[in-house]
């Protein structure tokens, strides 16, 4: 009897209980119910009532096109200077990369010097990775490069590089600018802070539309778009970095007597600079990221060819491109971290040594840069990589996947069928069946017993607006894909934790695989899925399961990592075997960190399901990816915000959720 | 002859909290205790008065908390006094404008941080020279000068290294190179051997106490170590809740501790470290033969050996070579095992 008593749930418990109880039962009964009651409104929001955001939205981009003005100026003048601002750098940088310089239009232009040789590109960026490390970073860098040449990549590629590098440094800057006005007025940054949690939260595509009408389909929208996104992060980690320069550095600098401007551009900013990198390395990993899915609204490059290939399933196609960026993806990755943690030589260069001795690096660049124009005019293949010796894998993955799908496709169809009819559609039918009353009543109850009345009215008053604008239904597909998918990936990543954290050779391998998923572009992660699985719902699944593993695997690892070591001892010395220290001390105190690696799967997933829609799910995403064919910046925006309101509803409930276990934990008061 | 007066702080308040300065402005910086607890202020520093003179070393001391290192930063206006005036050479620095501090901080002052404050990704020599970097003075002129300054502190041939190349004790005669590099008329060292290891923190003591002996600075030295204190100090500034609660010599703090929190510190300070023969001879010219003559600003420590090792007493004179007492072996001996002094 009293072991019995032990299972029942306690009082919290029974809330739980009984809240899931209800809301089954109205889910599963709200058909019957809307038809024993004639009563339409149950299952479907009165499109009366409905909340017309999104002309509002669409009228207010329209005005703002079409008719605002500054007095000076108009703002289409605005944007159009924006654009010419951007333009020019980015034109620049493609001539020298890819296009050679001409004079004239069309077919009156005359070619004036060529773009550097593949040659110099490849040994530029080999000189950068030495000069940032050493001869293994310059070898992996170096070979990353030519793997793009020989591989037949070399002209996406390096349209994807000249987007990237012109990105990167307006993003990093405008950061940087941003973070330092916010540091020096309080004021700013309260205004900031609302702006930069909405940001991280909104879809990228929410923001691709407005964006698309403004500046028009092209590379310089595309590139509006990428540092937009890419700049909250920088701004952030400036925030940060400045704040946390040491009291005393900041002594000093008035100590010597430096002006504002030397204190921070030669105090607060060079003591902040190790920090300031990991910030630059965001932003260029999300450049990446955002430069290949802005091919949707025109960057070119690779985006673009993994974007076609996937419209016409050219499977092989597809996977090059996609290996491609991958490859890009670390060499990048690699080498800003190694400028992050750079550690300047010990002995300053000997200042007797002539020019050319005292830079080798440069000076080898110049002297290959030269070389291979001098010698590009007369020998082609030194300009560019000859199109005969590159190697196509395209056959050989569309060989490899025809071949699975003929041996495999029967055990593949099966997986599908038994994840989709045992997990996928009860749940899907589960949340879809919610009726949206009720829906609003239950994050209230959630919100209250999680953070009080403060939360409650907010998850409330959020989950009433989805509602309102009519998104209930995609938004229950979002929910429940949402969370499949968070919940197939803590049930790996979790574990893969808790393995990492407790096993040194494991901890190697599963963290250079997180490593490397973090690394790639979300995009990335469609392409063997689709071929695989073709599109549905479950293809979605797996896209957003590898791509919000990472965080589950990162925060588990760190939750059991950082447990007080005396805890453990105590265990130990308590006779506990393993099982029962990990069970009973290591999780239970690992739990806050759980919560919040939860939070951050759930974000992750959230912004991968939106890239979904490319394969065919029906909900949010599926919404903005239509807004965004037709250019229609309401509904973007409109199922944007949706989105953007799911994640920020997780995202407070976990958080009140976690501080209140840390709270019953003694770890903060 | 006592020397001019370099930084004269009168009546300094620093209150922290909401409202502090109108608080502080509507009671006419008359706040009691009572006054900044009822109104939910910190009273980080109250009503402090010190005058430090051209060429001493002033140690202000004072537990954590006690309000020294605010004070200090009061002194060197990096942190803006709730009230009161400080007066360096004569002029008040609460009421200059900020181009003016920069002026005097540039020319005038140098500082020396606890936890060094060094600038991480300059080196050795760029640390040392970036004051002078900041004025604007040509590079060859200014590292010219940062050699000399880090010759002075014994770490030439170190100048390419970066901070984090070096240990602590190094990385503090940086600092203080960094902060000499200006030739300062005013020194703040605030806690500058605190986050040493004790051994290294004795030897950079005698380091700091040879460059003074060539320098002559006017030195303002942040302790909470009372041995350090006594060790280097002209005099001493003990605080205590922000107050300043006595200002003395080492000596007379010894002998004539204002309160009893002062005494209980220096209760446990070997007396002969601290105290001359002056204030423990027996007054009065010598009777009988003496074993020879010593003067009497001479620490009981320093000659206690020599006195001890005669069974005659010795003769002490003062600075014009008239004896004024003498001295035998059984005062040194009450001196060292610490007996309350008669007088």
């Amino acid at each position: 009897m009293k072991r019995l008593q032990h299972l029942l749930p306690g009082r919290s418990g029974w809330f739980w209980l009984t809240l899931f109880f209800i809301t089954w039962a109205l889910s599963h009964y709200s058909w019957d119910l809307y038809k024993a009651l004639d009563a339409r409104w149950i299952i479907k929001y009165p499109s009366a009532y409905l909340f017309k955001a999104e002309s509002l939205i669409s009228h207010f981009m329209q005005w703002l096109v079409e008719d605002a003005t500054f007095g000076i100026f108009t703002f289409r003048e605005l944007t159009r200077f924006i654009a010419a601002l951007i333009e020019f750098p980015y034109v620049f940088m493609r001539d020298l990369l890819i296009d050679g310089f001409s004079v004239g239009l069309g077919n009156q232009a005359v070619e004036i010097a060529p773009s550097l040789s593949w040659i110099a590109v490849i040994v530029t960026l080999t000189a950068i990775a030495h000069y940032a490390r050493d001869w293994k970073l310059a070898a992996l860098v170096g070979g990353c490069f030519l793997y793009l040449a020989v591989f037949g990549q070399w002209q996406s590629a390096m349209v994807t590089l000249a987007s990237v590098l012109i990105a990167v440094p307006i993003g990093s800057l405008g950061g940087l600018l941003l973070g330092i006005l916010a540091y020096r007025v309080p004021l700013f940054e309260t205004l900031l802070r609302p702006i930069l949690d909405l940001m991280q939260t909104v879809p990228v595509f929410a923001y691709l539309v407005p964006i698309l009408f403004l500046f028009g389909f092209g590379p310089v929208a595309a590139l509006v778009a990428t540092v937009i996104y890419a700049m909250p992060p920088m701004v952030r980690v400036t925030i940060v970095a400045l704040k946390g320069v040491p009291s005393e550095i900041r002594d000093v600098g008035v100590m010597v007597g430096c002006t504002r401007w030397q204190m921070m551009w030669k105090v607060i900013v060079p003591a902040a600079a190790p920090t300031l990198m990991v910030g630059v390395n965001q932003v260029i990993m999300l450049t990446l990221n955002m430069v290949i899915i802005a091919s949707m609204i025109g960057a070119g490059g690779l985006g673009f060819d993994v974007l076609g290939a996937l419209r016409r399933l050219d499977i092989g196609g597809g996977i090059e491109a996609g290996l491609a960026i991958v490859v890009m993806a670390i060499a990048l990755d690699r080498l800003s971290q190694a400028f992050a943690s750079r550690s300047v030589d010990t002995h300053p260069v000997n200042p007797d040594r002539n020019l050319i001795g005292r830079h080798p690096w440069f000076a080898t660049v110049l002297l290959v840069a030269i070389c291979t124009y001098l010698l590009g005019g007369q020998s082609a293949i030194v300009q560019t990589y000859p199109e005969a010796a590159t190697v196509s894998t395209g056959t050989f993955w569309s060989g490899l996947m025809g071949y699975m799908n003929v041996h495999f496709f029967d055990t593949f169809e099966a997986v599908k069928t038994v994840f989709l009819t045992y997990l996928l559609l009860p749940i899907k039918n589960f949340f879809t069946g919610i009726p949206w009353v009720w829906g609003i009543v239950v994050m209230v109850l959630i919100g209250w017993r999680m953070g009080g009345i403060g939360l409650a009215m907010l998850t409330g008053t959020l989950t009433a607006l989805i509602a309102m604008v009519g998104l209930w239904d995609k938004a229950m597909i979002t929910v429940y894909l949402c969370g499949v998918s968070v919940l197939i990936a803590s049930a790996i990543g979790i574990p893969m934790g808790i393995l990492a954290a407790q096993n040194d050779k494991a901890n190697r391998v599963i963290g250079s695989l997180i490593d490397t998923l973090q690394t790639l572009p979300s995009f990335v992660y469609l392409i063997p899925v689709v071929m695989l699985f073709r599109v549905g719902d479950f293809s979605a699944m797996i896209a957003v399961v590898l791509y919000a593993l990472a965080p589950a695997v990162r925060y588990a690892a760190h939750g059991i990592r950082n447990i007080d070591q005396q805890l453990i001892e105590a265990g130990l010395v308590s006779g506990c075997t393993p099982r029962q220290v990990l069970w009973r001390i290591k999780l239970p105190m690992a739990i806050p960190e759980l919560l919040l690696g939860l939070n951050q799967t759930i974000m992750l997933a959230l912004s991968m399901l939106v890239i979904t829609a490319l394969v065919g799910t029906r909900d949010l995403g599926q919404e903005v990816y239509i807004a965004l064919t037709k250019a229609n910046s309401g509904q973007g925006i409109v199922a944007g915000f949706a989105i953007a309101f799911i994640a920020i509803i997780a995202d407070r409930i976990l958080s009140a959720a976690a501080n209140r276990v840390r709270r019953n934990l003694g770890l903060e008061r | 002859m006592e020397k001019p007066i370099l930084l004269d702080c009168r009546g300094v308040w620093k209150l922290y909290g909401v409202h502090a300065k109108d608080t502080f402005a509507r009671k006419n910086g008359k706040l009691t205790a009572e006054d900044i607890r009822a109104h939910g202020l910190v009273g980080a520093v109250r009503d402090a008065s010190v005058q430090i003179r051209q060429g001493e070393i002033f140690v202000i001391m004072g537990l954590s908390g006690s309000g020294k290192s605010t004070l200090v930063r009061c002194l060197s206006r990096l942190i803006e006094p709730t009230g009161g005036e400080v007066l360096f050479e004569g002029r008040n620095l609460l009421s200059m404008t900020d181009k003016e501090m920069i002026e005097i901080r540039r020319r005038k002052m140098g500082m020396v941080f606890q936890h060094f404050a060094l600038l991480p990704h300059l080196t050795v020599l760029q640390n040392a020279a970036f004051p002078l970097e900041v004025q604007g003075m040509p590079r060859a002129e200014r590292e010219a000068r940062a050699r000399e300054v880090i010759e002075l502190v014994g770490l030439k041939g170190r100048e390419g290294y970066y901070p984090r190349q070096l240990s602590g004790g190094q990385q503090q005669r940086v600092g203080i190179a960094r902060s000499l590099a200006v030739e300062p008329d005013l020194w703040f060292l605030d806690e500058p051997f605190s986050a040493l290891d004790p051994l290294i923190r004795r030897e950079m003591q005698d380091e700091f106490l040879r460059l003074q002996g060539m320098l002559h600075k006017t030195i303002v030295f942040i302790t909470h170590d009372f041995d350090e204190a006594i060790r280097l100090a002209d005099h001493i500034a003990v605080m205590k809740d922000g107050e300043v609660v006595q200002v003395a010599t080492p000596e007379e703090l010894v002998l004539n501790p204002a309160t009893d929190y002062v005494e209980e510190f220096t209760r446990h300070i070997p007396r002969s470290k601290v105290l001359s023969l002056r204030s423990v001879m027996t007054p009065g010219a010598p009777v009988g033969e003496t074993a020879g003559e010593l003067q009497a600003h001479l620490r009981v420590e320093a000659v206690a050996d020599r006195i001890e090792a005669s069974a005659l007493p010795h003769a002490v004179v003062d600075e014009d070579g008239t004896a004024i007492g003498s001295i035998g072996r059984q005062a040194v001996i009450d001196v060292l095992i610490g007996r309350k002094l008669a007088s």
